[in-house]
Parts: structure tokens; sequence; C-alpha cells
């Protein structure tokens, strides 16, 4: 292989086996005698449980065991904080089912173990629980008055968190300023909709004490970690395996989710495996979801544009618990300067507790809601200075020679100084310019108007701090019988193509070709050192962890083959799966290279012979393994980045609305964006899409109805409206390829960076379209056609 | 999200069908299932019997007749909208088939099935009252044909008899040379209409209009027919203050309170662009025709 | 942890069970099953066809799209009995015995039209289903969507999806 597989549009290895059926989620592993769970869950969103009676259910024909608090021994206990920070005075964590209160509606109160799902719902109905329900308050500047119902009793004002950050002099900066816009945002609450709800399978062997877990979960190791603290087990005799998992986009990364825990405690006691499918209804009720921030964001400019101060506050709701921490805010309020020099920031949050399950990272992780509040900011202030929407960006992106660009006093979410590493910002807005026909618009806005039909320009650009340590490890082996690489790391995969981008990383490195290169992740037998899937880190943390690696094995193929080859190490080239003399038609196969590798006793094939003691290839002074010598051709090695990669773009659209039915067409979206060196751009895109599709979503549908009483009142696909295909429209993506200086690949995250501008820029264009009609404001997302009736009937129209 | 228990009859003929439903007060017809299953398995419906209908003979198939269009119970969707002789006399009703869920739903939805559900944000029973068309329900004491404007009674709430079965659907064909168009506004493609206008005209030889049908889904608890509307644009050539008069006679029919995403008033203003784009295009594609 | 004795637990639960009979990719099969059995879980669990998808079970998502007598449809809003002599086709039956893909599946590799996959096998039988159906295929932007209307998917934003119908209307000559 001499074609470099690096950057290359590599079809997936992954996909026969998905296209065919043949993917292994959890509910497809074949357990005989499973049992299968259900759950009570609480029809309250503030209650004290005054009684569980479950001994109509317990009767109920099929059941195998029924469990409340009181029947769950040692797990009866709050659930991890994951990500202490000292910004929080009482972390609330959740205890897996419900003592005393009930804090949310779909909390775990509980759980149904039976022959069937069938009739273990039929048993869960059968429990009569009674509740005195209390007082609560869903609204979240409300929450935080002294005299608003609490979600949890001994939190003051329901304040979970309250944490400020502050870069450079923003007082003196505001004092200094020429002018000063305003405005308060709204995001709302929305939840990341995995088309595989989440799922955990168990199986106890009594014989020889190993438990093992299937666990649709974004973090196999820290599950498998958790469960053998909890259960006190061997770590040995613990496995997790995530194995295929259908999307994640963050929600799956939480643990522990109840039945995380239940689950393998059922099977332990009962000595059956058990099941637990999440169902659609569940996985709006009972799984973390994100986004509700209310901003109130200051500009502090001089007349030029230059926004020399920014001030912002925000109101981040985190649900009744707080497992996650302060991550999604902390990404937010480290994001809010977004791509521009900005040189003064005050940022302060309060993390307000609502009586609904618990908020943790959502695809984007707080920069959406940054994004739109910086944005939304950017645009205003541009209309108040007399500004173009480009130009006022322009005058302030960040330059190429201004890098890294540090902002003193924002810690990222990895607890590091907000560094922005590398980009060509102010080339992307050009091109979004120029993709977006920006110079021409005017005229085709006009000349739209006069008849009849209102387009707008939307516009915003956007920074993701991605490829968060702390580390992820690689494992490189080539198989001696095959001669096959094996690759192994400690994530697991939702779908983001890591079999193939891993497997390119290491095939360029050792002559392979991808196909060759078999990635196996998400199982804890397999590796066990690592992290998770999170924060668009996998390329970034796993690659280089295994980029590192193949270059060591690489190293020892070359050594190996000289010596076999009887060449000086530098006339080696690998490639075609073998071991050349360059120049000439000499080669070992990868296979025998790393059957010779072994020192051998048994001959169990043909190329094995070579390798036995009595063989000429494995003749050399000393033992069969030099000291120091390991055998075969393997390695580990790890990456530990230094700090966050920052990845960035600019997104526009041309938005068409119709005032009459007040609905939104997006009739072009433009998309450059920069992730630094690209392994596989067809995956980049794939991401990107993805992210702009749920984007979409976010700005124009998708909205988790909260009643007043704390019920969900949209909790189906029915009426939380993912897009379809025919809400998505056709979108044009330009790379810009700006390598990292921060790692040996150059390659930034990918993830999470289409979701993060869509909102912005959808508001940004109905505004723009809707100018006709006054000076209409669009500052909340998802942006409904119910807005813009509003917006329209409050000015007149 | 799995189905509460239940019995299940799979009658072969009509009688047999009906004896049970009048047996069992608890018992649900299952046609095609697609509302029926998707309640159960969130357990906000809970029948004792499903009283499976497919493989009644009798409840197959469409007849077009010169002047009605026979869709039995079995009809599926799916069915309606192919049927070539229907998009003949009747190209309506392909036009409004397009906005009723998804292909894989119309493949095993049925049309008599949605009538019989009376969602008044639904396109059939819109279809069905906009055609002044009827239904056929037959029960232990017989025969009886309703009017579509009797049928849809109020939200999810028809005239039918629990023991009684709609055995078939009444659709009548358009006139000669009638103009038609039906629209709606939703969030996504596919889903329940916010507001929908159907409207089937015809004009005379000065191009004005001669009869006029004009109805509209998802503005109150039953489909409605906006007659204030059709008497007003019935003998005006459909101007803009023709027109205007229209709308302003219809905002009272909107009697859908204000919802979380859609207020008493967007719905009006949807309404209203409805009614003015779907009355124009039905009088883009109507003939003229000769007065008698 | 202590261990309760097997026998102390249910195998079977007590619901009635009715004799269900269907051909399922060309194969004649006959079970015993639970009356409420919707379909998606005979298939899944009864037969071990586990290549049809469960998404939200209120025929929304589509990812359990199989194809009922030839026409595609939700297999979570079917009972098994309903489907009594029905003929079903599942994603399994559509490469060759051999493991060549399907032109459609094809395209979707090509195209990478699939991220997690679990939204694949309902995507692939409904889209396998109209391309069987006789008649010309409305390949613009928009006819693709509305064929695609109906099958959710959370990772590609559907647009390599567009382009593997487009690509598997060449592959099958239907361009």
């Amino acid at each position: 292989m001499s074609t470099r597989q690096f950057g290359a549009r590599v079809e997936r290895n992954i996909d026969p086996k998905l296209l065919r059926g043949e993917g292994a989620f959890v509910d497809d592993i074949p357990l005989p005698d499973a049992l299968h769970v259900a759950f009570l869950r609480s029809p309250h969103a503030r209650a004290r449980i005054v009684s569980i009676d479950a001994s109509a259910a317990k009767r109920h024909p099929g059941v195998a065991a029924i469990y409340t608090s009181d029947d769950i021994g040692t797990l009866d206990v709050e659930m991890p904080l994951l990500i202490p920070h000292p910004s929080m005075k009482n972390p609330k964590t959740q205890r897996p089912l419900a003592r005393g209160d009930v804090h949310y509606v779909g909390q775990t109160v509980a759980m149904v173990v039976a022959v069937d799902r069938y009739t273990a719902e039929d048993a869960a109905a059968l429990i009569e629980v009674e509740y005195e329900p209390l007082p609560l308050e869903m609204d979240l500047a409300k929450a935080l008055t002294d005299d608003a119902p609490l979600v949890h009793a001994d939190v003051p004002n329901n304040l979970a968190a309250h944490f400020i950050q502050t870069s450079g002099n923003p007082d003196d900066a505001f004092a200094r300023a020429e002018h000063v816009t305003k405005i308060t945002v709204q995001v709302d609450r929305s939840t990341a909709a995995p088309m595989e709800c989440r799922a955990v399978a168990a199986r106890w062997d009594a014989v020889s004490g190993e438990l093992t877990v299937w666990d649709g979960t974004q973090a196999p190791i820290s599950v498998r970690g958790g469960l053998a603290s909890v259960f006190e087990l061997d770590e040995d005799k613990v496995r997790v395996i995530a194995p295929d998992v259908g999307g994640g986009f963050g929600q799956k990364v939480l643990l522990f989710y109840p039945d995380e825990l239940l689950v393998p405690m059922a099977a332990m006691r009962l000595g059956r495996p058990v099941k637990y499918i999440e169902d659609r209804r569940e996985n709006f009720l009972g799984s973390s979801q994100e986004r509700t921030q209310i901003h109130t964001i200051e500009l502090a400019a001089l007349r030029t544009g230059e926004v020399i101060g920014l001030r912002d506050f925000f109101l981040h709701d985190t649900g009744a618990f707080i497992p996650y921490g302060i991550a999604v805010a902390q990404v937010a309020s480290t994001s809010i300067a977004g791509p521009y020099r900005i040189p003064n920031i005050f940022v302060e949050f309060k993390a307000v507790y609502t009586p609904t399950v618990q908020v943790t990272p959502y695809r984007g992780c707080g920069r959406p809601q940054a994004c739109f509040a910086l944005e939304r900011a950017m645009d205003q202030l541009a209309e108040e200075l007399g500004l173009d929407r480009f130009e006022i960006r322009r005058r302030n992106l960040i330059a190429e020679k201004e890098f890294p660009y540090e902002r003193e006093g924002l810690l990222f979410a990895d607890g590091l100084k907000v560094t922005l590493d590398s980009g060509q910002y102010g080339k992307a807005l050009a091109m979004a310019a120029a993709e977006l026909g920006a110079e021409s618009f005017a005229a085709e806005q006009a000349k739209a108007r006069a008849e009849g039909r209102y387009l707008g320009l939307g516009l915003a650009c956007y920074v993701e701090g991605t490829g968060l340590g702390p580390y992820e490890g690689g494992h490189v082996k080539i198989h001696p019988i095959t001669g096959k690489v094996y690759v192994n790391t400690g994530l697991s995969t939702q779908g983001q193509g890591h079999d193939t981008v891993f497997a390119q990383i290491v095939a360029d490195q050792l002559g392979v070709s991808p196909q060759d290169v078999i990635v196996v992740e998400g199982d804890t037998k397999a590796f066990d050192w690592g992290v998770a899937t999170f924060a668009s880190r996998a390329a970034v943390v796993s690659g280089n962890a295994i980029h590192k690696t193949a270059l060591t094995v690489r190293k020892k193929v070359i050594e190996a083959a000289a010596n076999m080859l009887d060449v000086d190490p530098d006339q080696i080239e690998l490639r075609d799966s073998a071991a050349w003399v360059k120049g000439s038609n000499r080669f070992a196969p990868l296979a025998a290279i790393a059957t010779a590798s072994n020192p051998l006793r048994y001959a169990f094939n043909k190329a094995a012979q070579a390798a036995t003691q009595f063989a000429r290839a494995s003749k050399h002074d000393g033992p069969p393994l030099a000291d120091g010598q390991a055998p075969g051709l393997e390695a580990t090695d790890y990456y530990s980045p230094s700090q966050s990669t920052w990845a960035y773009g600019v997104h526009g659209a041309i938005i068409e609305v119709d005032p009459g039915l007040c609905t939104v067409k997006i009739r072009k979206y433009v998309c450059i964006h920069d992730c630094g060196n690209m392994i596989n751009p067809m995956i980049v895109e794939g991401q990107v899409l993805g992210g702009i599709a749920q984007g979409i979503g976010g700005a124009l549908y998708e909205h988790l109805d909260y009643q007043a009483d704390g019920n969900l009142a949209n909790a189906s696909l029915m009426d939380f409206l993912v897009p379809y295909a025919t809400e998505i429209p056709n979108v044009s993506i330009l790379h810009l390829e700006t390598p990292t200086p921060l790692n040996p690949l150059g390659v930034k995250g990918v993830g999470e960076a289409g979701c993060i501008a869509v909102g912005a820029v959808v508001a940004s264009g109905v505004e723009d379209a809707l100018r006709p009609f006054g000076a209409l404001k669009f500052h909340q997302v998802p942006l409904s056609p119910n807005m813009i009736s509003y917006a329209l009937e409050t000015a007149g129209y | 999200m799995k189905p509460s228990l239940f019995g299940y009859q799979a009658p072969a003929s009509i009688e047999e069908a009906i004896s049970i439903l009048a047996g069992d007060p608890d018992a649900v017809v299952l046609a095609g299932g697609q509302t029926l299953l998707p309640a159960m398995n969130f357990r906000a419906a809970n029948p004792s019997t499903l009283v499976d209908i497919q493989h009644v003979a009798d409840l197959r198939g469409i007849e077009v007749g010169t002047e009605i269009i026979i869709v039995k119970a079995m009809t599926r969707h799916r069915e309606f909208e192919l049927d070539a002789a229907v998009a003949r006399v009747n190209p309506l009703v392909a036009e409004v088939m397009q906005h009723v869920a998804h292909v894989p739903i119309r493949n095993r939805g049925t049309v008599v099935g949605s009538l019989c559900h009376a969602d008044p944000s639904a396109e059939m029973p819109m279809l069905l009252v906009l055609l002044g068309g009827s239904v056929i329900a037959q029960g232990p004491s017989g025969r009886r044909e309703i009017a579509a404007e009797d049928f849809f009674q109020s939200f999810l709430t028809t005239a039918r008899e629990r023991d009684e079965i709609i055995t078939e659907a009444r659709f009548p064909v358009l006139p000669k040379g009638a103009g038609w168009a039906f629209d709606e506004v939703t969030r996504r493609h596919g889903d329940y209409a916010i507001a929908g206008v159907g409207c089937v005209l015809s004009l005379d030889d000065r191009g004005r209009a001669s009869r006029v049908q004009l109805a509209a889904c998802g503005i109150a608890d039953t489909p409605v027919r906006l007659k204030e509307a059709e008497n007003i644009l019935t003998g005006t050539t459909l101007g803009a203050s023709d027109l205007d008069a229209a709308v302003a006679a219809s905002g009272a029919a909107v009697t859908q309170p204000d919802e979380i995403h859609v207020s008493h008033t967007y719905r009006r203003r949807a309404l209203g662009t409805l009614i003015r784009r779907i009355v124009t295009m039905a009088a883009q594609r109507a003939t003229q025709m000769e007065t008698a | 942890m202590a261990r309760t004795m097997k026998a102390a637990i249910p195998d079977r639960s007590a619901d009635a069970e009715v004799d269900v009979s269907m051909t399922v990719n060309g194969e004649a099969v006959s079970r015993s099953v639970s009356v409420r059995m919707l379909l998606s879980d005979f298939l899944r669990h009864e037969l071990r066809l586990t290549g049809t998808h469960v998404g939200c079970e209120h025929g929304v998502c589509g990812c359990c799209t199989v194809l009922l007598n030839g026409r595609a449809g939700r297999s979570c809003l079917t009972l098994a009995v309903q489907a009594n002599g029905y003929d079903i086709r599942t994603i399994e039956s559509v490469a060759s015995a051999d493991g060549t893909l399907h032109p459609v599946q094809q395209a979707f590799k090509e195209c990478h039209g699939l991220q997690c996959g679990y939204c694949t096998p309902g995507m692939v039988m409904n889209i396998v289903a109209r391309f069987e159906e006789p008649g010309k295929l409305d390949l613009t932007d928009e006819g693709i969507r509305d064929l695609l209307s109906g099958n959710l998917c959370r990772c590609t934003g559907y647009l390599n999806i567009i382009a593997a119908v487009r690509r598997a209307a060449e592959l099958l000559g239907r361009a």
C-alpha cells in the first residue's frame, strides 16, 4: 500500500455488517433464560412517598422479583458525583430507586423483573404508591427566589452552583466603551433522542464469579470500575461490553443511570441473565437532557465595531440532580467569546435545580447556547452601529498571527486555561460570504420582496474546544497467523466510524490496507485503560495514542524484517502487508515477521515452523527472547493532550420565511469548518452533516414541553419533533485544514461541531427575512411558527 | 411500551364481527392499527378484545361509480392513493393523501379507520366533509348511512354506535370541470395539520364561481365545512376582496384554544392564508364551463 | 451474593397463546405466542432475526420497518397474530446468501449513508420496497426526501442517504 490512507475517503469497515442487519446491539445479544425489567416511575415532579405496596405485583404470574429502595441493600445510596467542582455547595445526585421524595416525573421508584417485558409492565402497574404531592417551581428565575418551593429541602434557593470567571479587565472595558449593546436570549430544553434508547443486560456466572454487563454506554471502562467498586468484585471479574450502540450524542456518557446498577444486581441475586431495554417514553422521561439557558449578554464596543469587553450572566437549568457537575455551564461560559478577540470578559452563571430529569451533556454541551448568545449580540451590535454583519465579525476575529490566543482566567472543562491554538478565522468568514453569494444577496433579496417572497441571510461563527484529556491509550498487534493488525483503545463507538479512522492511521504506518486493520473497542476485556467517548475527543486523543503506538510497532517490524532479510533497517519499506527490501523484489510478509518475532516450541502451521527452536530464522545468540524484548509485533502507548484543541467554523444560510403560514424554509445552508487535518473527509462530513441536522432540530423543531406541574407533555417522537429528511435542506460544506500544533497528527475534534451555530444562523436569517415588517427580534430557539406569528402580530401584521 | 393483555378475534363475516362487538362493551375493531396500536403500546388504549376485520371478505376494495367512490373498511390509504380510477374521477384524493403520514403508515392504515378515529387535525375526515360524503354503519339492527357532517361529532368522537362497524365510506367524485386543491401547514411533513384547507369549485363561462366547497381541518374539534365563506365566494370571480371577505367570515370557525406551540391567533392567520391560496389554486385548475 | 434457586423463578408469562404461521424471508415458520406479541418482538426474539430494530414502538421512527406482503410497514404497529398467513421480509433477506450487498446496501456504503446503523435496516427495507414497486421513481431531491420521510435518522443528517438512493437507482438501472 503506497497510497496514503490518512486523508482518504475510505469506506467504513463496519458498514457491511450493519447493512446486513448483523449488528449486535444490546438487545440483540442472545441471552437464554433472560429476565426482563420494567420500572415504576414517579408520576409527580415533586412528592413525598407515603407508602409503597408491591404485594399484588409480586403475586402477578411471571414476576421474578420486585425491588424498592428498601430491597437493594448497599445500592441504596446516592450515586456518584462524577465531576466535583468547588462552585457546587451541596451537589445532589440520585439514588437508584427513590427513597422519601421524588424529584421529577419519570424518576425510578421500583423495579420489576419478570419473564418478559409485557409481564413486567403489567406488574409495574400493580404496584400501589401513595404520594403526597409537594409544591414546585419550573421557572428558572422564580426558582431562585427566597420563597420558591425547593427541589431539595436542604438546598436554599434551588441554587446548585454559582460560578464567576473573569478574563482581563471587563469593568475598565465597559468604562471605555463607546457603545454597549445588551440582549437576553434563551435556548430551550432538548434531548439527544438517539435512535437506540439506552440498554443494559447482565449475566452473573456464579461458578467463575464473573459478571458480564452489556451496556450501550459511551464509557464502558468507567462503568466497569464503578461496578467493581459497588459490588466489591475484582476488576478482572467484571467485564463491561459496549457492543454496537445506536447513537449516543452525550446522553450515554452519564454513569450511572439506575438501571446500570440495578440490572447487574438483579442478575447476581436471581442467577439469571437480566435485561433492561429502555423504551422511547422512558428515554424522554428518564435519560439526560440539556440546553435550557437564559443569557443576558452585553458587549462593550468602540464605534469601529471592535468589541473590547463582554459581560454575560446566565441561568443554567441542571434538572433535579447534578451528577455531571457543572460541565455544561462551564463549557458555555468558556466558549462565550467565540472566535473573537474580546480581551475583557466577565461571565457568571447560576445553575438551578428544577424538578426535571438531570441535565448532562448533549452534543454541543453548552456551546450552542454560548454561540446563540454571542452571535445574536453581534448581530444586534452590527445593526446598532450600522455595520454589515460580516464586517463586524471580520473586525473582531482573531488573526492567524495571534495564535496561540489565551484567555487568561477562563478555565475550560479540562481545568486548563482556554487557549485557542490555531485557525484561519478570517479566511473561513470570507469563504462563507463567497459561498452564500453575500455580495449579490441584497439584490436577490430585494427582487424576491418585490415578488412577495421574504428571504434573509443568516450568519454565525463558532469555536469548539475539543479533544479533552485526561488521556487515552492504544494497543496495536500484528497477528502472527493472518498478518492482520489488531488495534484496541478504551473508547466505545456510537457510529462515528472509529474502526475506520483508527485503521487508516495504523495502515499508513504498517503498510497494510485499512480493511486489514481490525479495531476492537468498547470491551474491557480487550483494553481497559482509558476514559470515554465525549467532547469530540476520539480522533484527537485515541487517534494520537494509536498513532504513537503504531510508530513503535512499525519500528519493531522494520528491525525484525531487516534481521530476517539481512539488510539495514533503512533499506526496509512497508507496503502491501509486507516488508520489502527497497528497490528489490525481496520481501517478508507481516504474518511471517510476526510469527518469527514470537519464539515457538510448537509449529502449528507451516509459517510457524520458521519460528521454532531448530529453525534457521530463530538462530541467534542468547535466549530466544533477549532481555527486555517482548514476543511478537505489539505495543501499547498513551496520549495525554497538553490542552484542548480548538476547532471552529462559520455557518450561513439563505432562509425564506412565509409570513402567511409563518413557516421557515432553509433555501441554502453553507458550512465552512476546520478541524485541523482530516483523517477521513467522508467521515468528517458525515459528522458535520449529522450535527447540522441536530442543530436544525434545535433551531426549529425540538422542544421538550414541560408543563407547570412538571409533566413532560410531549414524551414521544410523535410530539417531540425530530426532523425527517423532508425537514433537512441541502448543505454545502467547505473544508479548511489548519493543523493544530498540539498533537502529532495535527487533528482536532469534529463530533459536535455541526450543531453549534445553527440556532444563531436561523434566528439571524429569519430576522433578516422579516425586516420589511419592522425590527422583529428572535432571541429564543427553537424558533416556532407560533413565535413568528406572535412577532408579526406585535408589529401590527 | 408493550400493550396490556387483550383477547383477539378474527371473524370471517361482518355479522360475526358485530356480534362480538355487541357482546363486549370494551371490544375494539382493529383494521390497519396505525393509530390503535401506538395507543395500546402507550397503554393509553386497553381494549378487552380486538376484533381484527382483515379477514372479512366483504370489507375489501374500492368501487368507483359515476357519482360515488365506495371505499371499503379494510382499504388501505395507499390503495386509495394509487388507484388509477379514483384519480380519474377525483384527483383531489391523491393530492390530500400526500399529506397523510408517510408511505409505510399509509400502506397499513385504512381510510375508514382514519375516519372512525375522527382526529380533527387529520386529512381524511376533512376530505369526506369537504366532498359531502357519507359512511355506512352496520350494526345488530341493520345498515344506515350517516352523512359526513353528522358523523364527526367532536374530538375523536363519531356517530358510530359501539356495536356498529363502518363498512364503507362514500366519497363523491368531483363535478366535471371542477377545480380542486388542498394544502396544510404542519411542523414536519406528514404530521397532523395545524390547519389544512381543501376546496372544490366550479366556474361558469364568465369565470364566476358557480359552486364552492371549502373545508378545513385542525381548527376545531371536528373537520369544518366553511359554509359562510362558500356562500360569500359563490357567484364571485374570486378576486382579492372576495377572498378577504371569505377569510374574515371564516375566523370564527377556529375554535381550537391556544396550545403550547399554536396560538389561536396563529391558527387563524394560517387558515386565512390557506383559504386564499387554496381557493386561488382551485380556480386556476377549474375549467370554465358553459352556463346552462 | 446470595443465589436463589433458579426453579423458583417462572419461565413463561401467563398470557394465553395462539398459533401463528407465516412466511419469513421465504421460510414457513410457526410458533405459539402470546396474542399481544408485537411482530417486531416476534421477529427479533422468537425468530432471532435481530436486524429489525425497535426505536419507538409508536410508528414514528421507522427502525422496525419490514415488508408485509411486499409493502413496507411498521412491525411495531402490527401484532404477530395479525400477520398470520403473511409473507414477511426482513433486512436479513436483502443481501445475497454469500453476503454480497444488495445495490441499495452497496449504495449506502459508498455514500456513507449510515453511522450508528440502528435506523439503517428500516431505511433499507423502505427503500427496497419502493424500488420494487412498478413505475417511475421520483429521483429529484424532493422526491427522495418524500420517499425517506417516515424513517428517522439521528446520525447522518439524511443527505448521504439521499445520495445513496440516487446511487442505488444507478446501480439498479432505475436512474
